[in-house]
């Protein structure tokens, strides 16, 4: 083994070590604390928790992408709440009322549309002006949050479709119709990132700027791209979730831009970028999910649940500092 | 030769920055098969001029002439496109990235629908592999390699297309011996394709091994071009010196005190080893070398921003470890960084709050901050240092390259430290100030401090040093004395030739 090959696996691997852990540490647990009757490991629990992870994991495929790239996205919980306004919001357009239930697809292009344009505008204002994406979309944030009230001021926006919820609630090959866009979602992201020139340029420039502006990669261009791909993505989890419940507030999704990026740096994907994996980041959203259903299924509250999970989020920022030093040849700042 | 028609003309080239004359009518031809030597002192504009060619800055003025066509390189694929290949100085790559990935970033091969087609890739890249002889493949990660090899990355850059030129920028700064011999078959293979190569480098000896003709550069300005053959070390460093090849050096000494600082066999990691010499107070120590022979670093490691890993530090005669910039400055050890805009100062503050920044905690009445005292210290050393500025409230951004250094000086002076390093004192420094604060190091050694200056100008070496030590990859390779030294002894030490005169 050539030095610096344990840390790599320790790197790469961790995540679906820290699950394993997680999945015996609430068995065992639950035997004890738990005061339901089923195992933390049981089937349907299980499928149940790959379908809770789908909204964050949706979103967060593509916060991995636009994070290796080297900026960041805070606008998803707000485009999610607009592009979710507008699906259900469509479908009670008098525009569409002589289309029966083909105003299911036509509301979902239009959601989706409306995340990508979301992510589009943060896209070019970041490429052209050069601000930082993160004061770009915080201002975002903030903005399309805006949009939603202004839409329907406080109250929530309504509609049930039972066509829709019927398609939501599908289980093809016992996987909830969620999960599978997560898992089609996950792959497509891998391959993007993987297999295309346009992935391993984004990796390139999140790595060195400047090195691939010398060999002549346009960034602006792919920084677009991956924006209009969150962008869409926050929408397409926005359209799997609202699918079902059919009702959105405007509040909703809020925080959403911080679970995401939890478990995108769970997963090991750096915030100054270039480094990152999608699946690292599909094993950092199943940790996030397993930790809140399991201190849930021991008996803990909500409050305890977030403090475990802070906690637990900077003890692996603190290993990840551990495993990267560069010995005593480092300067001291 | 000069049958031939060149593969690239350069015509009257002239590149502005802001407040600088990078480039002012430079004019240069490169035949097919030969390899041009471009040499000059730091900042004499080799980089800029390669730059320009290389598509990375557009010429205000002049032209390029590639195969007898004008052109515009309008950006580094283009420029690769054209034929050029740019091999850069430091290195530019992404770390995380294979090395495959590496060699052709920004230009990846492609299968449909945007793939990235990984069996050609990889196919091509061990072929350039194996003409460089090196021991890794294309799928190993770029930031896993040493920097050497990493070098070695870079130069595969310049075998990805058919070239017609190929610039070096300095390639061989981090390449051990034997891989110079490889990238030396490398320019060879390539001159026999009649290739032209544009070669920079510091190193006579290589520059006398593999070229055809050397053109030299002076502040911007061509200096003219000889044959390789018909010129030796001798006649190459009077073109680059120039004028200034006769200034004086320092005659006057002043009173030698006490040993204020020793340091004995110090090492860092493999950025400098075994580094010993002293500085007595009243003198001033010069540290001349290419950039990257350690001399900053043994900087860094006296003011405590970097752990020593051998040797000892003395203070008066006295072993001292100092762990922090905050340890250095209690033992009267004042640092003025390389980077005055970056590392010495806070640029948007005022010139008063610069110059009190480390004594800051002292200067109290009650729980508040002492302006009046502050506005004292500042006076105190504006007067001394002939700081020019309309008054302390001004940002220290705003104020030109000598009258900041000479804050970063006063900042230091008011700490009353026995040992100053300044670092590069005059980078960026028109020439008038450039004087002045010369004249002020000497002033200072008066006064009794013990000044150590790090320098990559010759002249500047010569003219404030009353010994001058010479540095080559992370090593001493001798001492001098202002009486002893010449130009060209101090410029074969610092590229390794005198190996057995090493003190």
């Amino acid at each position: 083994m050539t030095p610096g090959t344990l840390s790599t696996i320790l790197k790469n691997g961790a995540i679906w070590g820290f699950i394993v852990l997680e999945l015996i540490f609430f068995t065992v647990a639950g035997q004890f604390l738990s005061l339901s009757e089923n195992a933390f490991m049981d089937a349907d629990n299980m499928l149940l928790l790959f379908k809770q992870s789908a909204p964050i994991g949706i979103i967060a495929m593509g916060m991995t992408i636009v994070m290796i790239n080297g900026n960041i996205d805070l606008s998803v919980g707000a485009t999610y709440a607009l592009s979710a306004v507008v699906l259900l919001d469509a479908m009670t357009w008098p525009v569409f009322g002589g289309l029966g239930d083909w105003v299911i697809p036509v509301a979902c292009l239009l959601a989706l549309l409306t995340g990508v344009v979301l992510g589009a505008i943060n896209g070019l204002i970041v490429w052209k002006t050069g601000v930082d994406a993160f004061i770009v979309t915080l201002g975002a944030m903030l903005g399309y949050r805006g949009l939603v009230f202004m839409y329907n001021g406080e109250q929530p926006t309504s509609h049930l479709n039972w066509t829709l919820v019927d398609f939501a609630e599908m289980q093809v090959l016992g996987l909830h119709t969620a999960t599978w866009v997560l898992l089609i979602v996950t792959v497509a992201m891998w391959f993007l990132m993987n297999r295309t020139v346009h992935g391993r340029n984004a990796y390139a420039i999140g790595n060195n700027r400047e090195a691939a502006v010398n060999a002549g990669i346009r960034v602006g261009p792919h920084m677009l791209i991956n924006f209009m791909i969150i962008g869409f993505l926050a929408a397409l989890s926005a359209v799997v979730f609202y699918a079902e419940t059919g009702s959105v507030n405007p509040n909703d999704g809020e925080l959403y831009e911080l679970w995401v990026i939890t478990a995108v740096v769970l997963g090991g994907t750096k915030l100054t970028g270039g480094a990152g994996s999608i699946v690292s980041t599909f094993g950092g959203v199943l940790a996030i999910q397993l930790l809140r259903k399991g201190l849930a299924h021991i008996g803990a509250d909500t409050s305890t649940v977030n403090l475990v999970i802070g906690l637990i989020l900077i003890a692996v920022l603190l290993l990840d500092r551990q495993l990267n030093v560069k010995g005593k040849e480092e300067l001291k700042i | 030769m000069s049958a031939q028609t060149p593969v690239l003309r350069l015509e009257g080239i002239v590149k502005t920055f802001p407040g600088v004359r990078a480039l002012d009518g430079v004019s240069l031809s490169i035949l097919p098969g030969e390899v041009h030597a471009l040499m000059g002192e730091n900042g004499a504009g080799k980089s800029t001029l390669m730059k320009v060619l290389g598509g990375v800055h557009q010429p205000d003025e002049g032209r390029i002439v590639l195969a007898e066509q004008p052109v515009v390189m309008s950006g580094p694929l283009d420029a690769k496109a054209k034929g050029i290949v740019f091999i850069h100085q430091e290195l530019s790559l992404a770390g995380e990235l294979s090395v495959a990935e590496n060699i052709y970033l920004g230009e990846l091969p492609r299968k449909r629908f945007g793939l990235v087609d990984w069996a050609e890739l990889y196919t091509r890249t061990n072929r350039i592999l194996e003409r460089l002889k090196v021991g890794f493949d294309a799928r190993t990660r770029v930031g896993d390699l040493s920097i050497a090899n990493q070098q070695m990355v870079e130069i595969a850059r310049a075998l990805t297309v058919d070239a017609k030129a190929v610039i070096f920028d300095e390639p061989t700064a981090s390449l051990t011996d034997a891989e110079k011999v490889v990238l030396f078959e490398v320019i060879a293979d390539l001159k026999s394709q009649g290739v032209g190569i544009a070669y920079i480098s510091h190193r006579m000896e290589e520059i006398f091994r593999i070229t055809d003709r050397i053109s030299v550069l002076r502040d911007g300005q061509y200096q003219g071009t000889v044959d390789t053959v018909e010129t030796d070390e001798e006649g190459v460093t009077q073109m680059m010196i120039g004028r200034k090849l006769d200034l004086s050096r320092n005659e006057s000494h002043h009173e030698i005190g006490d040993g204020a600082l020793e340091v004995r066999g110090l090492s860092c990691g493999h950025l400098f080893e075994d580094v010993s010499f002293a500085v007595r107070s009243g003198e001033v120590l010069g540290f001349y070398g290419l950039v990257g022979a350690g001399r900053t670093e043994i900087a860094e490691t006296i003011f405590g921003l970097r752990e020593p890993s051998a040797g000892t530090i003395h203070l008066n005669g006295e072993e001292v470890r100092i762990h922090s910039p905050a340890d250095a400055i209690a033992r009267g050890i004042s640092l003025v960084p390389e980077d005055r805009k970056s590392q010495g100062l806070v640029l948007g503050m005022n010139c008063r709050d610069n110059m009190t920044l480390p004594q800051i905690d002292d200067l109290k009445a009650g729980p508040f901050v002492a302006e009046g005292s502050e506005i004292a210290i500042f006076d105190q050393y504006r007067d001394k240092l002939d700081i020019r500025t309309p008054g302390w409230k001004q940002a220290a951004g705003n104020l030109s390259g000598g009258n900041q250094q000479k804050i970063v000086i006063g900042k230091w002076l008011s700490m009353h430290p026995r040992v100053l390093i300044v670092d590069e004192p005059t980078r960026g420094i028109d020439v008038g100030s450039k004087a002045e604060i010369h004249n002020l190091i000497r002033d200072l050694a008066a006064q009794g401090y013990a000044v150590i200056v790090i320098s990559s100008e010759m002249p500047e070496v010569l003219h404030v040093s009353d010994r001058i030590v010479a540095m080559y990859s992370g090593r001493v390779m001798r001492t001098f004395t202002s009486e002893e030294v010449t130009e060209d002894t101090l410029i074969q030490a610092i590229s390794g030739l005198d190996t057995g005169q090493a003190a």
